[in-house]
């Protein structure tokens, strides 16, 4: 089962859902795809350890083999070569490895060399058996998805995979619950937290993934975030109260499952749901 | 001489446009006669890479000088590589920033201005 949780901004409290259904669940995988600020281990405290390098490959020119021609710089979608009067340059910041460059050069002026962007870490701890994968990207590298690909290739079919994704609904978003059985959406009852909800909503549901609601800091602001789930038919799978006891362990980096047992089986039942639309719908 | 100035439409009497990557037209002057010739930017909505795009494009015309509000990294490392010369013009006519740059009150981009926009 591989569950990603969500959330259209920043800050609505998807790691903190995250991580709290893995130990309330006792036997699981956290992804941590928020690569640009992986902070899942900020809750469970684990040793890391590298795992690999993430790669992609990007052309380089020998310019003593190029005739100008021009024809690289032409082919190029993203913009990442520049052809000059008397030179050709390349962006690797904007090269999206599609290799195409190096195919089309008829004077063979362009090889492919490796450029590392980034690094998969991974923790487990004796006490549970909670493993943790995380991916971090090198600070100005511009593109997170292929650390995200080489991340979900470390999923293991065999248990619960839950899939921390970046905020928002860019491509990395996409990369990260893209082949995913279920998206929990974490969204927070202010009209912000409703606008985002609803942009990573239409996202979801064109990628035809099934998903449900998790309202965190509920009481904080309005009903509009029920209203709007209960017109568009989603189910709100949890309400996490604004409440200062979990607040508090928030600040310390605590799971909150971990002080109160309660919470640990409305996690349960959270699962217990989300298995039960995925089986409905003849997934797993 | 050959002057780039960024613009909002192909007419000496258009405003100039302030960001280089994403504006509208590119206009050639030449400072003395005032004849010009314009590019239409086709890079204009690019998701990345526009500057790269821009700077290729006007550097091909052969210009010595650009004449425009703002400038990413990736398009000043190319123009600066080909010695064209940035001058900071942002609010009146193309014709205005072109009387301007010959009375020698514009000032030098030095460095790139503007955080350009990278792939994604
Ligand atoms: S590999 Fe593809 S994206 Fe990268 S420079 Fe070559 S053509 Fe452009
Ligand atoms: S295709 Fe090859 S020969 Fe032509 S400009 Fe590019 S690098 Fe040079």
């Amino acid at each position: 089962m591989k569950i990603a949780v969500a959330s259209g901004k920043g800050g609505t409290g998807k790691t903190t859902v995250a991580v709290n259904l893995a130990i309330a669940l006792g036997s699981a995988q956290i992804l941590d795809c928020d690569v640009e600020e992986p902070n899942c281990n900020l809750f469970l405290g684990y040793d890391l350890e590298k795992q690999e390098d993430v790669e992609i490959m990007v052309p380089e020119l020998d310019s003593g083999k190029c005739t100008l021609c021009g024809r690289c710089a032409d082919l190029c979608q993203y913009n990442a070569i520049a052809k000059l009067p008397r030179s050709i340059r390349l962006f690797p910041k904007l090269c999206h490895g599609c290799g195409g460059c190096t195919l089309i050069c008829p004077e063979k002026a362009i090889i492919e060399k490796r450029r590392s962007i980034g690094l998969i870490e991974k923790g487990t701890n004796e006490n549970c058996s909670i493993e943790l994968f995380q991916g971090t990207l090198d600070i100005g590298e511009p593109m997170a998805s292929p650390v995200i690909r080489q991340l979900q290739a470390h999923i293991d079919e065999s248990t619960v995979a839950i899939i921390d994704s970046p905020p928002g609904t860019a491509c990395s978003v996409i990369a990260s619950v893209a082949g995913m059985d279920y998206c929990v959406l974490v969204t927070e009852p202010t009209p912000f937290g409703l606008n985002d909800l609803v942009l990573a909503v239409e996202v979801v549901r064109q990628m035809n993934i099934p998903f449900g609601v998790v309202i965190n800091r509920n009481g904080l602001g309005d009903g509009r975030i029920e209203d709007y789930c209960r017109t568009e038919s989603i189910p709100v799978l949890m309400r996490i109260p604004f409440d200062r006891d979990i607040a508090v362990l928030y600040s310390k980096g605590i799971p909150f499952v971990e002080a109160m047992p309660i919470w640990k089986e409305n996690f349960r039942e959270l699962y217990k749901h989300i298995s039960k639309s995925v089986s409905y719908r003849g997934g797993v | 001489m050959k002057i780039c100035v960024t613009a909002i439409k192909p007419s000496l009497e258009a405003p100039v446009d302030p960001h280089f990557g994403r504006c509208n037209y590119f206009l050639m002057v030449d400072p003395v006669t005032m004849d010009f010739k314009y590019i239409n930017n086709r890079h204009v909505s690019a998701s990345g890479g526009a500057g790269v795009q821009a700077a290729q494009e006007t550097i091909g015309e052969g210009i010595d000088v650009l004449i425009t509000g703002s400038v990413g990294p990736n398009a000043y490392s190319l123009l600066s590589s080909e010695n064209v010369t940035i001058k900071s013009f942002c609010s009146g006519s193309v014709r205005e920033a072109i009387e301007a740059y010959r009375s020698g009150s514009l000032e030098n981009i030095d460095a790139a201005n503007s955080p350009g926009k990278h792939g994604l």
